[in-house]
């Protein structure tokens, strides 16, 4: 009964949403205010109805209602009941649902705090939503039915993948779907903006908290995405160049531009068109990686169900957005008033230098993502283009673009000074280049590109730091004045100075990582010891655990300091879960201060040991807590007064003034 | 500088940034991208060359030696031809005999597969794409393979 609820509910959505999608819109072209109002109740309603249909689904999983199909092949009664619930999204439908229910929310969220848009802009923002809304559900209920009862309902169910049985598919798909979906606010204003065919300075002021909101979301879920592929899979390796990152990490560096320029827009009144070109490019990147991930033609572990009736409907959904909204910007942008023009050396030089890196870096990215695609389809000629490829040329184009981050904080608007502005940042440059000769020193001047890259990062943190110091004036006044300047700053300089340096701080994970790191494979008899990073590994014995879904092999180890004591003790294991058939690798990791010892078990060897993988990874926690921080300091911008979704006390105000 | 100018100068770095993008992307295309190969396609071409492949196929029923240490032997045939090939490393989960790998290396000179990584795809089909549509293309396709 419950799950019938949940399929009328989609159903009713489906119709409800193509409501939303048309009267809005004619209600801002006739001028007609009744119209326009449908918008927002249309939008709580249809979010409420996903999130029923939603609720209708998790309770069929929680309850193994195997009747059920898509309960029947991803779940089993005896998963444990934090799986039960993430389970729902650990499928194709699910995760589709997730999807459009992430979208509606987004929807709702527009209505909810856009008391202070334009009626027109609004009807329109919220049409548009309805739209993309209105194909996905149609999708959902056309070709990827969560709902469908299969008779007669077999006694057990096949349990979930187990490399998705873990704590990370709660955290990453909807944190990463807030950030992709989260995108579709910027692409509908976008759009809305392009068919009222007009924009000012305050449409970058209502988009920027949505990017930053999308963003910070998109941030963590690759992190969280890059972490949990580095300990679930035992290979001990934090991103693989493979399609599947790519396709979230395209929408990020879009993203990334999108909002350095919507800070132009917003404060000078300049890149406006080219602001929104970038949301449009921002959320079809998004599409691009639904398509790629949900349609089947890339193989990864996020490829649940290969359907080529699915793939050709998304690639359907994907041509008409993409394509329709680039039509709309080509037939409409030259409407749109142009911004002004300013000083190539200046803040906003510095924020279209940005916007050029990210955007030809994501470009590099997408090249290769596709070309293999292209080719294969082709020319039937199969291909694999993976780091090397990337390293070649994603690296060489973000040198420059790091290099350059501390400056543009301190550049002026209009005009910049290059050489006061180089003056000021004399002090971080030197430290700098100490680390770099310290790092030369150290390596005895084998690690000339390590050593550059710890410059670099440390270049970035400083940089960060000088600006908060100039700005206080930290140095050249009282401590006191100094302090309480530090106080009145608005939260944005504090979010830009975090994120800056954040990206340092992930830049010197990789870099020490990269370069650091060492490996050892070799195989272990109990008493055995392996030297780490300055600690030593002692294999203990095996032992065989049993749990309720899966058997476990596992490994006891003891790690020991360099003085022979014991500091802790680690366990590496290998799981068998019999539904599937399938085997696992539960890395065995301990963190000492920023970096990582990582222990992977292999087969057993023929004389009686245990193949052990071992690394050392110095200082690679530092690649995800630079993430979270970044994250932080979307989160300060964000809640700065200036941004603060709902309505400004000035323009309260002047809208007071104008009514009255 | 002039309103002109200015305009000038920003496209013209645009364009600066845009081409070295292009040009290192086709290099790159060029040197670094590994070519994905099954054992009966094998060139003699491929052997000599110093280029990366990708060989796929199926992991030979009864020629997976494990020798000393971490190190493995095994073939990886496509029914029609087999490739011997060497790996020292820790295989995945899913490697098994008669089952789909990818594996990523280079050839030595005697006609050997030295491997770097061995793929066997993480989830539950154990037949990479690649391995399957090929096998298709080749007439030597035995059924879906084994899933749950």
């Amino acid at each position: 009964m419950t799950v019938e609820l949940g399929h009328f509910a989609l159903v009713l959505a489906l119709a409800l949403s193509i409501v939303q999608a048309v009267l809005p819109v004619l209600g801002a072209r006739r001028n007609d205010e009744r119209m326009m109002a449908v918008a927002v109740p249309a939008a709580f309603t249809v979010f409420a109805l996903i999130a029923l249909s939603f609720v209708a689904l998790t309770t069929a999983y929680v309850l193994s209602d195997f009747s059920v199909q898509n309960v029947f092949e991803n779940s089993h009664s005896q998963k444990p009941l934090l799986y039960k619930f993430t389970g729902v999204w650990g499928n194709h439908e699910g995760s589709m649902l997730l999807w459009v229910l992430i979208l509606s929310f987004f929807s709702a969220l527009v209505a909810f705090f856009g008391n202070n848009l334009p009626p027109a802009l609004k009807a329109n923002v919220l049409g548009v939503q309805a739209w993309i809304g209105s194909a996905f559900l149609l999708f959902i209920v056309a070709t990827s039915n969560p709902f469908t009862r299969i008779n007669p309902a077999p006694i057990e169910g096949q349990d979930l993948n187990p490399i998705l049985q873990d704590i990370g598919l709660a955290i990453h798909p909807p944190m990463l779907y807030l950030g992709y979906v989260g995108f579709s606010v910027c692409f509908s204003f976008a759009v809305a903006a392009l068919i009222d065919g007009r924009i000012d300075a305050a449409w970058a002021r209502w988009v920027r908290p949505w990017a930053l909101t999308a963003w910070l979301f998109l941030t963590g879920g690759i992190a969280m995405g890059s972490y949990w592929a580095y300990y679930e899979l035992g290979w001990g390796g934090w991103w693989f160049w493979d399609p599947v990152e790519n396709a979230s990490f395209m929408p990020w560096l879009a993203g990334t531009a999108l909002l350095h320029s919507a800070l132009v827009m917003e404060k000078r009144s300049a890149l406006k068109i080219w602001t929104i070109l970038l949301a449009i490019l921002t959320f079809s990147l998004s599409l691009l990686g639904t398509f790629l991930v949900r349609s089947g033609v890339l193989t990864s572990v996020h490829t649940f169900a290969t359907d080529p009736g699915r793939g050709l409907f998304i690639l359907a959904i994907l041509v008409l957005f993409i394509g329709g909204s680039l039509a709309l910007f080509a037939w409409r942008a030259q409407t749109l008033e142009p911004g002004g023009l300013f000083q190539p050396i200046s803040r906003e030089g510095a924020l279209v230098f940005n916007n050029l890196f990210l955007t030809t870096a994501a470009a590099t990215v997408l090249i290769g993502t596709l070309y293999p695609l292209l080719l294969e389809s082709l020319t039937g000629e199969k291909i694999s283009v993976g780091a090397p490829f990337f390293n070649l040329t994603f690296g060489p184009l973000m040198l420059p673009l790091l290099a350059a981050v501390p400056f543009g904080p301190l550049l002026a608007w209009k005009r910049g000074d290059i050489l006061a502005v180089a003056q000021r940042l004399m002090a971080a440059f030197f430290i700098a280049l100490i680390a770099v000769g310290l790092v030369l020193y150290q390596t005895s001047a084998s690690g000339v590109l390590a050593a550059f890259g710890i410059g670099l990062a440390v270049w970035l943190m400083l940089g960060a730091i000088t600006d908060l110091v100039l700005k206080t004036g930290f140095g050249k006044t009282s401590a006191s004045t100094a302090f309480q300047r530090l106080v009145g700053l608005p939260r944005s300089v504090f979010g830009t100075t975090l994120a800056h340096f954040a990206l340092g701080v992930t830049l010197l994970g990789i870099v020490a990582v990269s370069t650091f790191a060492t490996e050892s494979v070799l195989v272990m008899k109990p008493g055995d010891t392996i030297a780490a990073g300055g600690y030593t590994l002692r294999f203990d014995r095996t032992e065989s655990v049993k749990s309720s879904n899966y058997t476990e092999d596992q490994g006891h180890f003891t790690v020991l300091n360099s003085s022979g004591t014991e500091v802790t003790v680690l366990l590496s294991s290998k799981r068998f879960f019999p539904v599937r058939k399938m085997q696992t690798t539960e890395a065995g990791i301990k963190t000492f201060w920023f970096s990582q010892l990582y222990v992977s078990l292999g087969d057993a060897a023929k004389d009686g040991g245990v193949v052990v993988r071992v690394w050392w990874k110095p200082l690679v926690t530092l690649i995800w807590l630079g993430g979270v921080a970044m994250m932080g300091g979307g989160c300060l911008s964000l809640f700065d007064r200036r941004l603060r979704i709902g309505a400004p006390a000035k323009a309260k105000l002047s809208k007071a003034r104008a009514t009255a | 500088m002039t309103r002109k100018q200015k305009r000038l100068s920003v496209i013209g770095g645009g364009l600066l940034v845009l081409g070295v993008a292009a040009a290192l992307v086709l290099f790159a295309l060029q040197q670094k991208i590994a070519f994905f190969r099954m054992p009966s396609d094998i060139q003699a071409t491929d052997m000599q060359s110093e280029s990366r492949f990708r060989l796929g196929g199926l992991v030979e029923k009864g020629t997976v030696v494990r020798g000393e240490g971490a190190k493995v032997s095994f073939a990886v045939t496509d029914h029609i031809k087999s490739v011997p090939v060497t790996f020292e490393g820790i295989l995945p989960d899913l490697f098994r005999e008669d089952q789909g790998v990818v594996i990523e290396g280079r050839f030595t000179p005697g006609g050997a597969f030295v491997a770097d990584s061995v793929l066997a795809k993480h989830d539950e089909n154990y037949m990479p794409k690649e391995v399957a549509d090929s096998l298709k293309a080749k007439g030597v396709w035995q059924g879906e393979a084994k899933q749950q």
